[in-house]
């Protein structure tokens, strides 16, 4: 067997490669000569035993309602929940344990921010709510870039409020800087909305840079961060970057499906209209009206994910104990390795930063003259699980003059093998479809 | 034979090439857009009848797509044009039927002709839309026109 294992020497700080993926049950040796490839873990992760365990651990011993009633079995389950709260405040660096909001998703999460503002832009939330509200004329700045969830919301806070959406333009690559984004605040910014790392291209935006320009240009603007592709993958210190609010999925982390976070400043949070009202969000209800309490339980309406919570909470310890310094560096590796490769075949384009530049562990690459849905089907066929289509990104590829484009993804269990398999497999896509080796 | 050469019958790829029946038609009854938005795949279709709106004169076509959908519209085009409207409705329902076969029996090459390449498809669920889009066309154009 000896050379049939090229990655016995790959690491993740100080884990071994085929150690890590022994977590992961999905990768259990399959007896296949050839496993499946699994480079879609921007779309959704697979999850650790540890992540498995501590929700199963939950429901077996612990499970009962959160923030009701007066059970010691109540209070158990609270403790938990809200442990879970405090893993995910120190995970991601925020200031407060209750700057974390649970949501069902990003989506959910983004939701609430721009549901909220649209709240008090119609006079609900009272005074303090009033900072939020937007006028006809005010500007929400975004880039082309966003994906669908950062920017559906504010298209709808733009049709209930008359503000304006105003884009950050794109490069030829899908690229944008601070100087773009500068160059487009004026006085009427109220919204900056961005992600921090590209689901499409993969870029890397300095954060904290972008935010202190707006708080130098506009300093009436609130900054709210798409951390998706971020959160899961590197260091990242919420709290340190300045942002107002943020939100990332559960799912993408390696934890589970059906929880997400908001992320806001404790002041903004206790101010936001809560976008859904419901039980256990209030002081004082009488028939005709209601006080909410302060974050994060305002927006926490009905029944919770707990044990969804608890599994998000185990993924994040797990991956502190790697180090998010040697998770983003695994991931980088991925990168320069598919870069490097695709650079080589004739044909295939790389979306977002080029060779030598700086990008995250997620390559999009289109083939001159094969659509992304026959180019995924070939992958298929040759074991590689990659994402094809638009990536809920109409507008970015759109701007690129591309319909559709082919991603792949790595997350902490990727391995450069899978990297190689993945170039060899793209420079045989042309010829398939009966293309020459020379570009189109 | 492999799943993929299954899929993609060396006929599909050379009509996704010639692409027959891609550009517009002068003095069209009637046309009709389609649009798959999980892969962005889109077709333009038109059509023309004789006096009688009973037999198809000529059809034409403009769109972007991956291969499945552009191949499938250059075959229709083939086997559509000077076919009476009642016939090819007919073929269309069994074209529909052949893609739903999850790829049990055996089509009828005398019915659906070159179609039958496209008998492979019907094994993957995501890429039936694909094949349907100008078929689906095709069905409203003429409804259309009628």
């Amino acid at each position: 067997m000896e050379g049939m294992i090229p990655t016995a020497t790959e690491r993740v700080g100080a884990r071994a490669i085929d150690e890590i993926r022994n977590d992961f049950p999905a990768f259990a040796a399959s007896g296949d000569a050839r496993p499946t490839a699994y480079l879609d873990s921007a779309a959704t992760a697979q999850r650790p035993t540890a992540v498995l365990d501590a929700e199963r651990d939950y429901l077996e011993h612990d499970l009962a309602a959160v923030h009701r009633g007066a059970s010691a079995a109540t209070g158990r389950s609270t403790t938990r929940f809200e442990e879970a709260r405090a893993d995910l405040a120190r995970f991601v660096g925020a200031a407060d344990d209750r700057e974390i909001v649970w949501a069902q998703n990003a989506t959910d999460a983004l939701n609430m921010v721009a549901l909220g503002i649209a709240d008090a832009s119609a006079g609900i939330g009272g005074a303090d709510a009033a900072r939020f509200a937007l006028r006809p004329g005010d500007e929400i700045v975004l880039t082309e870039a966003e994906h669908h969830a950062n920017l559906l919301p504010w298209q709808r806070v733009a049709q209930r409020t008359g503000a304006r959406l105003v884009p950050v333009k794109v490069d030829e690559h899908g690229c944008w800087s601070v100087d773009d984004l500068v160059a487009v605040l004026t006085p009427r910014t109220r919204i900056v909305a961005f992600a921090e790392i590209s689901n499409v291209t993969g870029l890397i935006v300095p954060v904290a840079d972008v935010v202190a320009a707006v708080r130098a240009r506009a300093p009436q603007a609130l900054v709210v961060l798409d951390a998706c592709q971020s959160v899961p993958h590197r260091p990242v210190d919420l709290a340190g970057y300045d942002v107002d609010f943020a939100a990332f999925s559960g799912h993408k982390m390696l934890g589970p499906n059906g929880i997400g976070v908001l992320y806001g400043r404790a002041e903004l949070l206790d101010a936001l209209p809560p976008a859904r009202t419901g039980g256990s969000t209030i002081t004082r209800v009488t028939f005709d009206s209601a006080e909410f309490l302060p974050a994060p339980q305002r927006f926490e309406a009905g029944t919770q994910p707990v044990s969804q919570a608890i599994g998000l909470a185990a993924a994040a310890r797990y991956l502190e104990g790697m180090g998010m310094d040697a998770v983003a560096a695994h991931e980088d590796a991925f990168a320069e390795r598919v870069v490097e490769g695709v650079a080589g075949i004739p044909g295939v384009r790389i979306v977002g930063p080029q060779a030598g530049h700086a990008r995250a562990g997620l390559v999009s690459v289109a083939v001159d003259g094969v659509h992304a849905h026959d180019v995924g089907q070939f992958l298929d066929d040759a074991g590689l699980v990659v994402r094809v289509g638009h990536h809920c990104a109409q507008p970015l590829h759109r701007a690129l003059g591309l319909t559709a484009t082919t991603r792949a993804s790595a997350h902490v269990y990727t391995t450069a093998e899978e990297a190689d398999r993945f170039v060899a497999a793209l420079g045989e896509v042309r010829s398939f479809f009966g293309l020459g080796t020379g570009a189109a | 034979m492999s799943n993929l050469d299954g899929l993609y019958q060396e006929i599909i790829l050379d009509h996704a090439k010639a692409r027959h029946g891609d550009g517009p038609l002068e003095g069209a009854d009637a046309e009709h857009h389609e649009y798959n938005p999980t892969c962005g795949d889109e077709i333009t279709l038109r059509v023309k009848l004789d006096g009688a709106r009973e037999r198809i004169d000529a059809v034409a076509w403009q769109g972007d797509g991956c291969s499945i959908s552009m191949a499938s519209a250059s075959v229709l085009t083939d086997l559509m044009a000077g076919r009476p409207v009642d016939e090819a409705l007919g073929l269309a329902e069994e074209f529909r039927a052949m893609l739903r076969s999850k790829g049990e029996g055996v089509p009828d090459e005398d019915v659906l002709g070159d179609a039958i390449a496209f008998h492979g498809v019907s094994k993957y669920v995501m890429r039936i839309k694909c094949a349907m889009l100008s078929w689906v066309a095709l069905e409203a154009a003429v409804a259309k026109a009628r």
